[in-house]
């Protein structure tokens, strides 16, 4: 398949998850706020600035607003035209990569996708936020689950498909851990933390909450909420879609997938970290993480992340392009040559 | 409706629309709108910052052609390109209608889009123009009249085929009992005829359709096709040669490309060539076709037979190498390069259109008629600053058409026909065309950039 196709399916497939995680982890804020009392501006922005921090966008948030209150976080974060990552702009793009790539998508797919853009840039969404931020941010995260539905039951599984999945569990595993990394403070710089809060059980359940981890957490710890075994489940669980491991288990298949190479061997650099990346979660523990420090830790994975997806595009994407001034005269050297 | 005066091939049609009511029928109208809307069938508005993306509107009243009436302009139109393409050839081999005088020299070697560079090379199979858009109106008379020969890259065929799809889903029992013929088979067509032109002893050939990119106007035509005929759509810059060969950049390395349906004008094609500035398109690309290891569909220079100069000729180019009368006759055009015709456009601006010989879309033009006394004496004073640039013609009265109002009543309103020609190992025409609606009160101009809308073309398998 085209390079400049599979690069438009991958982005399209991760901005659709961004804009669900970023319609996640807002809502889940703002129902942990309805639990707070004594809300001050500072008590405020304790909360929200973690959030912007998530995405990576504090410096920018901050040239814009003077303050984390949540009118300007949210703004910033959800309709925000001018922050690439906003919801607003996430879908936008997802659409755009839809759009030059219109004929290897399904009608079912786009149709849907340009649906939820129309709504997004139209009077509707603004109205429905105003009215209930929880119906707008479920409506959101519905139609991304059902994005996600249609992607994996009207399309074909081919190459073009591995590539979706790459987006998607590169950018999956990629916001767990910013959204862990949102209340990495509760820690202590190394170890587990000592007493826990009221508000700190809140916190953390909120967590569990934004990435619909609530149900699997209790079957697997009951009812007590313990800061330090929401990071294992989130990161080291085998069978919860939205842990970590789980994530890269599924990017390593995809990985193969489109190279045909067997696992366990890789036949370029994504597949090789990406394979001891997955090592490591296999065999990893949560006693190391909080040796390690659990903020220290995200951070590693984050960048590992990274490399995985410069080496995708080094692998697939990006092939020696030279620029067009270059190609022109090389063409006309050869055809001088003649 | 139209009652008493309804003619015969429109009977069953209206028998059939009567039995709706008029919310019945904007409720349908509007379903289809947004089903376009959702589609993303739209067209990007050129000079608006915001992207703005817009449906093309549609109106649900369809416009009926009896066979009787198709077969002549099937036949006029085969013997059109026929024509065409033999002037083509000529004029870039022997240039026997020019030695034999049919046509100046000078109006081919001033021709903005004549391309010397290729005069004496032999395109793949000797076609020229393998698509075109040919568009039509009926005069007062009733009589088919060709206004323009669009030989370059003709678009609109994807709005014949989703208009047809809409239509079937909202009449969906109305197709059989009045026996319309089908239009669905077009990309079949068509990709049949580019793998017919690809280069001598390439079994099985690549074809891919080359575009300007998600921003061109005419994207999701360009998508959609692809999508239609199974190939893969690519930019300028997936496409790279090497060796004079062409090759597309996959994720597995590079593939060889052997046919270019390419939706780019000749300028953009190959910046080592053509315009240099052009980002589009692909160095070396024209090297690897004069090569013979990429055919190219147009051809290069078939922009020489849409220069409206050119068109004032076509009815001597089809006496001339077929010896026949042409079928289709084209509008009275006045030339404003020969001495007497310029005196006679300058002389009655306000009754005539005049066109730049190579401008399209509805760009360029006067309506004489409807301009005001400045907007004539600038396009006096550009026709005597540069004859060889315009034409002019009579205002043709083009002929009307019930269209859907916004407040749900039915007017008539000007319409033309832009019917796909497809010239491979024979010439396939599906059956109707595109039929472009003016939907202003009064408007002559049906174009898509300019307030114009389109209607779906019913060819009936019989007369009534």
């Amino acid at each position: 398949m085209l390079s400049r196709v599979a690069n438009c399916l991958y982005w399209m497939s991760r901005c659709i998850e961004r804009a669900e995680n970023t319609a996640r982890i807002v809502d889940t804020n703002l129902q942990l706020l309805l639990d707070i009392r004594n809300l001050d501006d500072s008590t405020l922005a304790e909360h929200w600035m973690p959030i912007v921090q998530s995405t990576g966008d504090d410096a920018e948030f901050l040239e814009k607003y003077p303050r984390a209150t949540g009118q300007a976080v949210t703004d910033f974060l959800v309709f925000d035209t001018e922050n690439p990552n906003s919801i607003v702009s996430s879908i936008a793009q997802a659409r755009e990569n839809a759009r030059m790539v219109r004929d290897q998508i399904t009608s079912d797919l786009w149709e849907e996708l340009n649906r939820l853009y129309l709504w997004m840039r139209g009077p509707d969404a603004r109205y429905m936020w105003q009215q209930s931020p929880t119906d707008f941010f479920t409506q959101i995260k519905n139609t991304s689950l059902l994005l996600l539905g249609l992607i994996y039951a009207t399309f074909v599984h081919n190459e073009g498909w591995q590539f979706m999945q790459v987006g998607k569990f590169l950018e999956r595993a990629d916001k767990i851990t910013r959204i862990l990394d949102v209340r990495h403070k509760t820690f202590p710089e190394k170890g587990a933390p000592v007493t826990i809060t009221q508000s700190d059980a809140l916190e953390w359940s909120a967590i569990l909450r934004s990435c619909s981890a609530w149900d699997a957490y209790k079957a697997a710890y009951g009812a007590e909420v313990r800061p330090e075994w929401a990071v294992e489940l989130l990161l080291f669980n085998e069978e919860f879609p939205r842990s970590v491991r789980f994530c890269i288990e599924k990017l390593n298949d995809a990985l193969h997938a489109i190279s045909g190479v067997p696992a366990r061997r890789y036949s370029n650099d994504a597949e090789k970290l990406c394979g001891r990346l997955l090592a490591e979660l296999e065999y990893g523990s949560l006693d190391e993480v909080l040796a390690h420090g659990l903020h220290g830790y995200l951070d590693l994975l984050q960048f590992k992340f990274n490399e995985v997806g410069e080496a995708l595009f080094n692998a697939y994407i990006f092939q020696p392009f030279l620029n067009l001034e270059d190609e022109i005269l090389v063409q006309q050297e050869m055809q001088q040559q003649q | 409706m139209a009652g008493a005066a309804t003619r015969p091939h429109y009977r069953k049609m209206r028998d059939a629309f009567e039995s709706l009511t008029v919310p019945e029928f904007s409720a349908r109208s509007q379903a289809v709108d947004l089903a376009f809307m959702r589609q993303g069938i739209t067209f990007n508005v050129y000079g608006d910052a915001q992207g703005t993306e817009r449906i093309f509107p549609f109106d649900m009243l369809p416009r009926i052609i009896p066979a009787k009436e198709w077969d002549h302009i099937e036949a006029g139109l085969k013997q059109r390109i026929t024509a065409l393409n033999l002037f083509l050839h000529d004029i870039y081999h022997e240039q026997r209608i020019v030695k034999d005088g049919v046509i100046p020299p000078y109006y081919i070697l001033s021709g903005k889009h004549f391309r010397r560079e290729f005069a004496g090379f032999n395109v793949p199979k000797d076609i020229y123009i393998h698509i075109c858009g040919t568009d039509l109106i009926r005069d007062a008379d009733g009589n088919y009249l060709v206004l323009e020969d669009n030989g370059r890259c003709p678009s609109g065929v994807s709005y014949v085929l989703e208009n047809r799809r809409a239509m079937k889903r909202t009449f969906p029992g109305m197709f059989e009992s009045i026996g319309v013929r089908p239009v669905e088979h077009y990309p079949q067509e068509l990709l049949k005829m580019l793998q017919y032109i690809a280069p001598a002893g390439v079994a099985e050939p690549t074809v891919v359709l080359l575009t300007p990119g998600a921003y061109n106007s005419a994207y999701f035509e360009h998508t959609y096709l692809a999508r239609q005929m199974g190939i893969e759509i690519v930019e300028g810059r997936d496409l790279v040669v090497r060796d004079s060969r062409v090759f597309m950049r996959t994720t597995k390395g590079q593939r060889p490309v052997h046919v270019i349906y390419r939706r780019l004008d000749d300028d953009f094609l190959d910046p080592t060539v053509f315009r240099r500035d052009s980002q589009l398109g692909v160095p070396g690309l024209i090297n690897a076709y004069r090569s013979g290891n990429v055919s190219l569909a147009n051809s290069i220079g078939t922009g020489i037979a849409d220069d409206k100069v050119m068109y004032y000729f076509v009815p001597r180019m089809i006496k001339y190498y077929l010896d026949q009368e042409p079928i289709l006759p084209n509008v009275p055009t006045y030339l404003a390069s020969e001495d007497a015709d310029k005196k006679y456009i300058v002389e009655n601006l306000d009754k005539l259109v005049v066109k730049a010989a190579n401008e399209s879309g509805g760009y360029g033009m006067l309506m004489g008629p409807r301009a005001s006394q400045k907007e004539r004496d600038d396009f006096k004073t550009a026709i005597l600053a540069d004859p060889r640039n315009y034409i002019a013609q009579p205002m043709i009265s083009l002929s009307t058409h019930p269209t859907r109002q916004d407040d749900g009543t039915f007017e008539g309103r000007h319409i033309d026909l832009r019917p796909f020609a497809l010239y491979g190992e024979k010439i396939t025409i599906v059956p109707g065309g595109l039929t472009r609606v003016a939907l202003r009160k009064g408007s002559l101009v049906v174009n898509s950039s300019q307030g114009g809308g389109s209607k779906d073309t019913w060819v009936l398998y019989g007369d009534e």
